[in-house]
């Protein structure tokens, strides 16, 4: 992660503002390097941060984090060799097989991922996907609802690290299951939107294996002076492309092993 | 068409087959070529093989994903028939001199216990008469120049067949999820891409049972014994010496493949 930090304490509540305001009241903004040029990786994790901040203020439970860009193919278009991660509230927590609402979203997309969750907690730096294994209780199938809040789909990496990685929505579900019981690394996924197949693949496309990307998520937590904590749901990075989802739109991911995780968007 | 021309075309593409040198579509130069037709071609063509030597082993189901069938403009599969001079084992080394432009694709391969014969095969009839299945790589390879084909012109060239290689690993697919087994490709110890069974006509089986289905139709027998390529779960891997392939089929097991020398185009 590059450290240098550009923004000023002006600027970070500036933009954290102007992307809270986006995520809270769901419209689409200009990126944000467009008004600061110069903004860092590092400047992203801060305006992240400094929302993280705010929402727990407000009574927000954080339950868990995120990590995004987990396909070479994403890594190679945005030009960096590590994930990005965002941090997950119970806000954004949406039952298995509700209605799910897109009136408080700008372009929400899903995808589908392997999620963790932590029997102990982590530290980085020098975690790896073995101290992960070790380190999980279960692991379950989610749906990622991603929604950028900038318009046009132009953004770029501290603009999106900044707006906590897109992270809008979750849905677990399926089947628990212990990562021993398991090959993690071949898991099959198949997302179907109103019947059709719209994506498939297998786990493998997250870094090789899913505990790879949250073993480098907790090393980036490190460096922003975090650790990964006991109870806490990770999401490892889509399997499949995001797909765009609508009003009258049903979604159906169906996991290898992990079962299936439904679910509707409505109005 | 008539058999003359039938003949001919079957002719050209097994003296193609044989001086490992492509030729030029065969719709580039009969525009109504027909399907049925393209299906006499390549039963001449294989007659050929036969006649030369070779048995009939099983069958390829080939365009089975949906990016092949638009590519191709074709809803439906097609197949091809797998001959003797087509098998390499795994931990063989497979001779790209024998070949003109090869490319690689990840599937699942099936072996039959019982007969199939269509019409009126269902998945569940597919899954009863198999005996096991298998990780395989087949090695699509075509006498078309530059692979420039459309459906008429890769089903006269027998569904683009190569050579295939079966893993070691046999699975029992009442003990597998045919449909959401994912697989994943290696290409020199690096991921190169992942799929799923699904990707294959919504599961293997499927595929399966089209093919039992269609050579019912055509009168061509599907017996117990037989090796059945059930179509690509994964993208087309160009192969050059020295390249090692390895794709891992969820729950089943891997088959691994290596490549040398340098193919005809």
């Amino acid at each position: 992660m590059s450290s240098n930090l550009t923004l000023s304490r002006e600027d970070i509540v500036r933009l954290c503002e102007r992307v809270e305001g986006a995520q809270t009241r769901a419209y689409a903004i200009p990126k944000l390097t467009d008004e600061y040029p110069g903004m860092t990786i590092a400047d992203g994790y801060v305006v992240q941060s400094e929302l993280r901040r705010r929402f727990i203020a407000r009574g927000h439970k954080l339950v868990g984090w995120k990590a995004g860009l987990t396909s070479k193919a994403k890594m190679q278009q945005m030009g960096v060799s590590v994930p990005s991660i965002g941090f997950l509230t119970d806000r954004m927590a949406r039952p298995e097989n509700s209605a799910i609402s897109t009136a408080d979203l700008v372009h929400p997309r899903v995808e589908c991922e392997v999620a963790f969750v932590m029997k102990e907690t982590l530290h980085g730096p020098g975690c790896t996907a073995a101290d992960v294994l070790a380190a999980t209780d279960y692991v379950l199938p989610a749906v990622e609802i991603i929604d950028s809040r900038f318009s046009g789909f132009k953004f770029d990496l501290a603009s999106v690290i900044a707006d906590n990685g897109s992270s809008a929505r979750f849905v677990g579900g399926g089947r628990p299951r212990y990562v021993e019981d398991l090959d993690l690394r071949t898991l099959g996924v198949v997302m179907e939107k109103n019947g059709e197949i719209v994506g498939m693949g297998a786990s493998a496309a997250v870094l090789g294996h899913p505990a790879e990307a949250v073993a480098m998520l907790v090393n980036i937590l490190a460096e922003l002076g975090e650790s990964l904590p006991a109870g806490s749901f990770v999401m490892s990075g889509g399997i499949t492309e995001a797909v765009p989802v609508k009003p009258g739109d049903s979604v159906v991911a169906r996991f290898q092993e992990l079962g299936s995780v439904s679910m509707r968007f409505i109005e | 068409m008539d058999n003359n021309k039938i003949e001919q075309y079957g002719d050209e593409l097994y003296e193609a087959f044989v001086a490992r040198r492509a030729v030029p579509p065969l719709l580039s130069r009969e525009p109504d070529i027909t399907i049925e037709d393209a299906y006499r071609i390549q039963q001449r063509f294989v007659a050929r093989r036969l006649e030369a030597g070779e048995t009939v082993v099983g069958k390829k189901i080939g365009a089975t994903s949906k990016p092949v069938q638009d590519f191709l403009g074709v809803y439906q599969p097609d197949f091809g028939i797998l001959t003797s001079g087509m098998i390499y084992q795994e931990g063989d080394t497979i001779d790209l001199g024998g070949l003109i432009q090869p490319k690689a694709e990840a599937e699942l391969a099936f072996v039959l216990k019982h007969d199939l014969k269509g019409p009126g095969i269902t998945a569940m009839d597919v899954i009863r008469a198999t005996d096991y299945v298998l990780p395989c790589f087949e090695i699509v390879d075509s006498r078309i120049t530059n692979w420039q084909i459309k459906i008429q012109d890769t089903v006269a060239d027998n569904a683009s067949c190569g050579v295939y290689v079966l893993g070691k690993t046999k699975g029992d697919p009442r003990k597998l999820d045919l449909t959401l087994a994912g697989m994943v490709l290696e290409k020199n110890g690096e991921l190169f891409s992942t799929g799923v069974g699904a990707a294959v006509q919504g599961s293997p089986a499927n595929a399966v049972a089209w093919l039992a289905n269609t050579l019912g139709e055509l009168g061509i027998p599907f017996k117990a014994g037989e090796v059945i390529l059930s179509g690509s779960q994964s993208s087309l891997v160009p192969v050059v010496d020295g390249d090692e392939l390895v794709c891992t089929v969820g729950g089943l097991g891997s088959c691994r493949v290596k490549f040398s020398g340098r193919s005809a185009a």
